[in-house]
């Protein structure tokens, strides 16, 4: 019986370890949506391999549909992660730098042919990385007001936010430009023969490539020390400006990859509605992995896992066929059950509980 | 002693943290009208003892009874209504509000506030404490000595029957110091309990009754002030005969002469932005000095401006006779400097990040942004110095901030000494933290000496200073007023120094 007691215990403060974890939330918010599906219509999780309109084999699925649907939010989850780690502010101009971004793709492969040219004038590649340039030089713009002019952060991104779409209308003149090369629409759907949607890749190299950079460089120590303690930061050395600057540069970089799929995956752009409102889940991605919006400690596994739990979430709506209007009320009743579940002193309480439950149950297991 | 008298008692409290026994069966008696002080080490349970009894952490066992009467006590609010008050080291009112705004904040009955009857009465109060400062003034612009008063006189309006002060004192002045204990002996008379916890020795003497010690969680006894010489308080508080601190000596034999030998740091009218006049300073190998001065006296303007930590705006900087320029903190670390700044909450800990993380930081950062430490071997870092400094933690991971004041210095310590410094400035690195803590630093400074390493040594206590310094510098005013060593190294004549006026 002591065995199984002490069994019992060190199950139940295992447990109560991973309530404390930071990647508990997001992993426990998927497994509710999970559950939730496996009971209302397992058919949920079917994937079937089919054909698109040009006849070549694609995976189709909800679930192929969610980590499509998610790649942009995840990619932005990298840089608005880093961003509220080292200012302890978000950046609220993402949506409207995607639509610069997006703008500018397009912008440079119309050249001079006018909006709806018959081929492209310049390879998606050199236009990809104007984007970048272009993105970056916003994010620099926005770093700098946040670390040089010290100006919160939404007030400074607020500007961006603001005028972001009106610049990248002005950018093709308000026209729309369609691209009609399907090689352009490779980014954001499908590569003939691979059934695999084309984004998830891209969001799975971000992904490897932010791993890399943390782990092969100080970026997340440095990020997480000005986050923390800008005075003592800059006594050991440091230099707190520098490090938020390039926090909203590598934002403006996110912008970009997420810009270049969201445009390709339609071909064209609508200003006033493309990207509209990411920011708001890129914000909650990060507040769902438990990260303190005030900055500091972060934890970017755990961010990127609540861009997939939002995605999943919305795709679960969809598929109940909540209108699309009423979308956002149902997901906010979700997030409030989220955000409250993630909130410290509840999750202290759950595990005040587990200690209660876990030596009963060792006890009747004896 | 006599039982009618007792205020407060507490009886067979325990309370444990995963891992830790905070504190073991402990009793604690407190009388009316008796100024109390509950000593310890770093650790000891002086903190949590004063938590549990605020309500801000419930116990796992034992009884609070107040005025012989069983009370619970779950939330600062609830210890507040039962007459218990508390002044932090940290001033916890509101410095953009009005003196007397502080007093009453949170006190108000119903929605209505009566602005001038709030003033007059908080003036009658002040007055009657004889605290210098206007009911109309914002709190902010007194100095924190009256900030703390003012925390004071709002504990006393509440008609607390007990008064903790924990480490009130650690932030003033002698001056400030003795306004404080004149404050706090008219409470005595006024019936008041007062438990005053803090790290000097002297204060307690000068101002306590009773002393209450603990030591690992345990209560070793409580004792009148009369029964208990200073070395014995030391000793209790430490667990051992002490081998007398006075073992400790100054290997200043080549003190002053230093000959041609090349400074390892020199500068020459270096000016900060800070307002510091300019002033001329050198240390050679092997050298202990230190800056001295009252509180306010430019001290840490002087070092910080060394460092780079301040902006300078004139001077010249000589590291091993070259001429360098610094910029910025990275520059003097660069050229083997470190400097262990005055605020350690500030300046010193990053709170959220682990053990580990914090000493290795400053190396890191030496090392480059591309050239992490790999895992093993920032732990084989933390762990070296975690032993060799015997920093108390429960493990690399855990948070500094969840160590204790005395803990998170020497973590703070161990991150400079993980850089090699050539020179190591440690600017009030005693400040907060306990006798035993304080004399191992002061021992380790002489051990880095005799290694060969150079050591800038500043502390509010002057025996401190005498103790480790071979040569003092001293300020007053912002401005460098004397050098003193060898036979001028005594207490008066750093007293008289600083003072001003003739020698």
């Amino acid at each position: 019986m002591a065995k199984n007691l002490k069994n019992g215990k060190s199950i139940g403060s295992m447990l109560i370890g991973l309530f404390r974890q930071q990647i508990f939330i997001p992993i426990a918010a998927l497994m509710i949506l999970v559950i939730f599906n496996l009971i209302a219509d397992p058919s949920f999780f079917k994937i079937t391999m089919g054909q698109n309109n040009a006849g070549d084999p694609i995976l189709s699925g909800y679930l192929v549909t969610i980590l499509n649907n998610a790649s942009e939010l995840a990619i932005l989850a990298i840089g608005m992660t880093l961003v509220t780690a080292a200012s302890g502010g978000q950046d609220i101009s993402v949506g409207a730098t995607i639509a610069i971004a997006g703008s500018v793709i397009l912008r440079i492969l119309c050249g001079a042919a006018g909006p709806r040219p018959e081929t492209m004038q310049a390879p998606i590649f050199v236009a990809f990385l104007v984007a970048c340039v272009v993105t970056m030089l916003f994010g620099a713009f926005n770093g700098a007001l946040v670390a040089y002019f010290k100006i919160q952060p939404m007030v400074a991104t607020l500007i961006m936010f603001t005028a972001g779409r009106s610049i990248a209308a002005w950018i093709n003149n308000n026209q729309l430009p369609v691209i009609k090369d399907v090689s352009f629409g490779y980014f954001g759907n499908y590569i003939p023969g691979i059934p695999v949607p084309t984004p998830v890749f891209i969001a799975i190299l971000c992904m490897i490539i932010i791993a890399l950079v943390l782990k092969f460089t100080n970026l997340g120590l440095y990020v997480q020390a000005v986050g923390i303690n800008s005075h003592s930061s800059r006594l050991n050395g440091l230099n707190p400006e520098l490090i938020k600057f390039v926090t909203y540069v590598i934002m403006g970089l996110c912008v970009a990859v997420a810009g270049l799929i969201k445009v390709s995956r339609i071909s064209t752009i609508n200003y006033s509605v493309i990207a509209k409102d990411i920011e708001m889940d890129a914000i909650l991605a990060v507040a769902l992995g438990g990260n303190a919006l005030g900055g500091g400690k972060f934890s970017m596994t755990a961010s990127i896992l609540g861009a997939y739990v939002i995605q999943f979430l919305t795709t679960t709506l969809y598929k109940f066929e909540v209108p699309s209007d009423a979308l956002p009320a149902y997901k906010a009743i979700v997030v409030i059950i989220l955000v409250v579940m993630s909130a410290p002193i509840v999750r202290e309480k759950m595990g005040k509980l587990w200690k209660k439950i876990a030596p009963k149950k060792a006890v009747k297991e004896a | 002693m006599g039982n009618e008298n007792v205020v407060l008692k507490m009886r067979g409290i325990c309370k444990y943290f995963p891992g830790v026994k905070a504190l073991q069966n402990v009793d604690f008696t407190l009388r009316k009208g008796e100024i109390h002080a509950l000593m310890g080490e770093n650790g000891a349970g002086k903190s949590t003892l004063i938590k549990v009894l605020t309500g801000v952490y419930p116990k796992d066992d034992g009884q609070i009874f107040i005025d012989d009467k069983a009370v619970v006590i779950r939330s600062p609010q609830e210890a507040q209504n039962s007459g218990i008050s508390t002044v932090y080291q940290e001033i916890t009112l509101c410095p953009n509000l009005t003196v007397a705004e502080n007093m009453y904040i949170g006190r108000e009955k119903g929605i209505g506030v009566s602005w001038g009857k709030m003033n007059a009465s908080a003036k009658k109060l002040l007055d009657s404490l004889e605290i210098p400062a206007v009911p109309t003034q914002q709190l902010g612009s007194c100095s924190i000595a009256v900030q703390q008063m003012v925390a004071i006189a709002r504990a006393v309006d509440m008609e607390c029957k007990v008064l903790i002060l924990d480490e009130p004192t650690s932030s003033l002045d002698e001056q400030e110091v003795q306004k404080l204990f004149k404050l706090m002996r008219e409470l005595r008379e006024k019936g008041v309990g007062i438990i005053f916890v803090t790290h000097f020795l002297e204060q307690v003497y000068e101002v306590c009754d009773t002393i209450t010690v603990l030591r690992d969680g345990q209560l070793v006894g409580e004792y009148p002030i009369a029964e208990l010489p200073r070395v014995q308080l030391v000793s209790k508080m430490l667990g051992k005969e002490l081998d007398d601190l006075s073992d400790i000596k100054r290997h200043d034999e080549e003190a002053a002469s230093h000959g041609d030998k090349v400074a390892v740091l020199e500068v020459k009218q270096l000016k900060s932005t800070t307002g510091v006049a300019p002033f001329d300073f050198e240390i050679f190998e092997g050298e202990v000095n230190g800056f001295t001065g009252l509180l306010g006296s430019g001290r840490s303007e002087c070092v910080r401006a060394i460092f780079g930590a301040d902006k300078t705006s004139g001077g010249e900087v000589y590291i091993g006779g070259k001429k360098f320029k610094i910029n910025k903190p990275l520059d003097a670390m660069k050229h083997g400097v470190g400097y262990l700044a005055e605020d350690r909450k500030r300046d010193g800990i990053i709170g959220d990040l682990s053990v580990r993380d914090n000493i290795i930081l400053a190396l890191q950062v030496m090392n480059g942004f591309f050239r992490p430490f790999s895992r093993a071997k920032a732990e084989a870092f933390a762990d070296e110095y975690i032993k060799l400094l015997q920093i108390k933690t429960a493990s690399t991971n855990t948070p500094i901030k969840a160590l204790s004041g005395g803990n998170q210095q020497k973590v703070i310590l161990a991150r400079w000494l993980l850089t090699n410094p050539l020179y190591l400035i440690l600017d009030e690195p005693t400040r907060g933290i306990d006798v035993g803590t304080k004399v191992e630093i002061q021992k380790l400074v002489l051990r880095l000496a005799e290694e060969g390493k150079s050591v800038t040594f500043i502390s509010s206590e002057i025996d401190e200073m005498l103790r480790t310094c071979s040569r003092l510098i001293v300020m007053r005013d912002r401005k460098v007023v004397g050098e003193l060593t060898g036979d001028e190294l005594t207490q008066n004549h750093i007293m008289a120094t600083i003072a001003g006026g003739d020698k």
